[in-house]
């Protein structure tokens, strides 16, 4: 095994942000059993250190690949392209006014105890973010537009947050 | 994750929330947001004629770090020129709140709103500002 590969290589699947779930979560399995710390049970304290490296290495790159938005994000930062989700705040205002409307329907929606109401805005957000996606796939797949790529993984961690949003209203008013 | 004092009491009784009526002169409005945590932010200036601002108002969806954060920076920019406005910097304001690391963004948001909102001004009110430095 080979240190310098990226999460893609090392489990043999194809970079891409449309990946065969089943595929990627057996390739992970078959990494695990090949480092699994029984069979290194009588080996050498270097290559029991190497299998848990590999270990930890197979772990990260699993649980990066398998979240689109982790697998979105590290697609891009193999393209060179960064976030920086911390320092970016110049979103696009029609975006940003979006957002504003989105959380004053929530708010009101939780205030006014409307549970059929804010489960209509799950619906809706949840439409909007599988929209996202598909069009997230295209820029990276097929346009590999990974600037607008990048803008729409941001916008997709505003969405994700108002998915929180609408999931907390309802829990509070035990939905 | 504790609050400090000073985000709590802003978080508590947060200082000129709201909106400027749309008919009201010589407002702007500066709109950003992190994708970090989704928190979005608004913040609106009232700028007189001769280039102070003398009210400002904000709403802001996001925790506790950032409506202090953007309820700090309501009460800093008042009576300030514009330039005096953009010189306040997110560490000023994450010292004066003593936030954590992990929530430095909010107040990297809040120095950007007020970035945001004073270039609405300008775009809006170019000519107007420019005569306004010239007096000054």
């Amino acid at each position: 095994m080979d240190f310098n590969q990226n999460f893609f290589e090392l489990f043999g699947i194809a970079p891409a942000y449309r990946v065969d779930p089943i595929r990627l979560e057996q390739a992970f399995r078959d990494i695990q059993a090949q480092v699994h710390p029984d069979k290194f049970a009588h080996a050498s304290d270097a290559e029991r250190r190497l299998s848990m490296q590999w270990a930890t290495q197979a772990n990260e790159a699993y649980q990066t690949l398998k979240q689109p938005l982790g697998r979105a994000r590290y697609l891009l930062h193999l393209n060179g392209v960064e976030l920086h989700e911390e320092t970016n705040t110049a979103m696009s205002p029609a975006f940003l006014m979006q957002q504003m409307e989105w959380r004053e329907a929530i708010g009101e929606a939780k205030a006014a105890g409307d549970v059929p109401g804010l489960e209509h805005l799950s619906a809706k957000l949840r439409a909007e973010i599988a929209a996202q996606q598909q069009q997230l796939a295209e820029l990276l797949d097929n346009d590999k537009n990974f600037q607008r790529a990048a803008e729409v993984v941001r916008e997709l961690k505003f969405m994700e947050k108002l998915r929180e949003e609408i999931n907390h209203a309802l829990e509070a008013l035990d939905a | 994750m504790s609050y400090s004092t000073k985000v709590l009491d802003h978080y508590e009784n947060p200082r000129n929330v709201g909106t400027f009526g749309s008919e009201d002169e010589g407002v702007a409005t500066g709109m950003v947001g992190a994708p970090a945590c989704g928190d979005v932010m608004k913040l609106q200036i009232k700028v007189n004629k001769d280039g102070v601002i003398e009210d400002a108002k904000f709403k802001t969806y996001g925790c506790g770090s950032a409506i202090a954060s953007s309820s700090l920076v309501t009460e800093w920019v008042k009576g300030k020129t514009l330039d005096e406005a953009l010189s306040i910097k997110n560490t000023q304001i994450a010292e004066e709140l003593a936030l954590p690391p992990v929530k430095i963004h909010c107040s990297v948001l809040a120095e950007d709103a007020i970035k945001a909102a004073v270039a609405d001004y300008k775009a809006k009110h170019g000519a107007m500002v420019e005569t306004a430095a010239c007096k000054g």
